[in-house]
């Protein structure tokens, strides 16, 4: 039988054990330490189509993460999904003239919202509208363009 | 006309079986709030329970990080995705692993334990022998040792998939020689700490009940004979491994539906 003290003991360390590993899990595994968007600010763009665009997909500028996307859903009035993102609050500085695309990353990759800056004076505020949205790439589409195009050419005559 | 009869014993006896044990885990709840004015009994338990399962978790975690390393990076390098295998590990881990084989070891460690420890106090009418002096067994006996599965599950989940993720990272980038920098960054892109993590400790808490709840009760209802409580610890590990795969099921559906 140990004794009551060194059992006590053990018991702690094995509770400061599973504490610890389950703080290790929280911020070395997953992602806790980045506070995802600090203070952010909600902007919204029309896409005629998001391809496979997701809830959480990151909001990308020259390629680094200013957001994430927090809301999809789909417009009634124009037919056009329309998408909520939560860009941070260091970011205010974002023309007004912004495009916004849906791009890949990678050929498999995940599907992401890629922002081009414009030339406005006006900086994007919360709730304001992006303008210049564009579509998502489908390869499906992309392939029938192709086809449809290939099968209208005239034949090549032979030589 | 005998299997009719055959079947409806069976199933009349598997009913009642379940009944009782619901009343006796209502009983065990009920009696555990007492139990913080002498929680120096839980603490003797987790001590039987958590401390003395450690070893084997840790080791268990350390070889399932380290197969599972060596094993994603044989589908993943084909791919050309090998940087992703911090995130195959650490997902796999947290998700199911963790808690799934800590249940499991577990269930054959510290459940079959309990089973024969109650089952042998009641054999020996130890028990009947506190009801005697008007203690009551169920908080003084069973309880305490419910409730050290209980706390003991996740801590001993979380240490499981945290030694996992360090046994794959000893693999990976020790071994195979992919980008350390890579595996942490993109572990920490892909893991969602209340989507994977915590569910993965409610898992290990809703299996931590389970296999206690099913360890006691086992051990209280054993036959009190020699035999009794050697099938009373076997159904316990065969019952709570069961139970604990089958709700893992349940819990996955529920859990990672859409992600």
């Amino acid at each position: 039988m140990v004794g009551k003290k060194t059992l006590e003991i053990w018991v702690g360390i094995f509770v400061a054990a599973g504490i610890a590993a389950l703080a290790m899990l929280a911020f070395r595994v997953g992602n806790l330490t980045a506070a995802d968007v600090v203070d952010g600010y909600k902007v919204r763009a029309y896409f005629e189509n998001i391809g496979g665009l997701k809830v959480k997909s990151p909001v990308t500028m020259a390629g680094v993460r200013v957001g994430r996307v927090t809301e999809i859903f789909f417009d009634n009035e124009s037919y056009r999904a329309v998408v909520v993102m939560n860009i941070d609050g260091r970011y205010r500085k974002i023309p007004k003239d912004t495009g916004a695309s849906i791009n890949t990353s990678g050929l498999l990759g995940e599907q992401y919202v890629g922002l081009d800056p414009g030339g406005d004076e006006e900086y994007l505020r919360d709730g304001d509208k992006i303008t210049l949205a564009q579509s998502a790439i489908v390869l499906e589409k992309l392939v029938s363009h192709f086809l449809f195009s290939q099968a209208e050419k005239p034949p090549q005559p032979k030589k | 006309m005998n299997l009719f009869a055959y079947l409806g014993a069976w199933a009349m006896g598997t009913f009642e079986r379940v009944g009782r044990a619901s009343l006796f885990l209502y009983e065990i709840v009920a009696g555990s709030g007492q139990l913080f004015r002498r929680f120096t009994l839980v603490i003797q338990q987790v001590y039987a329970v958590g401390v003395l399962t450690l070893l084997i978790i840790m080791v268990s975690g350390l070889f399932v990080g380290m197969v599972l390393g060596l094993q994603g990076y044989n589908t993943l390098v084909k791919f050309g995705a090998e940087e992703s295998l911090g995130l195959l590990v650490s997902l796999s881990l947290v998700r199911e692993l963790g808690p799934v084989v800590t249940a499991l070891l577990f269930a054959g460690r510290a459940g079959s334990a309990l089973t024969a420890e109650i089952g042998l106090m009641k054999a020996t009418e130890q028990l009947a022998g506190m009801e005697m002096m008007a203690v009551n067994p169920v908080t003084r006996v069973i309880a305490p040792r419910f409730l050290a599965g209980v706390i003991a599950m996740p801590l001993l989940a979380a240490m499981f998939s945290a030694v996992g993720v360090l046994g794959g990272h000893l693999v990976s980038v020790g071994l195979l020689g992919v980008d350390a920098g890579s595996f942490w960054s993109q572990m920490q892109s892909g893991v969602d700490f209340y989507d994977d993590i915590l569910n993965g400790v409610i898992k290990s808490a809703v299996f931590g009940v389970v296999v206690s709840w099913i360890a006691v009760f086992e051990g209280y209802d054993a036959v009190p004979t020699s035999e009794g409580v050697s099938r009373a610890t076997n159904r316990t590990v065969v019952y709570s491994s069961l139970a604990v795969l089958g709700l893992d099921f349940v819990l996955t559906a529920l859990m990672f539906k859409g992600v």
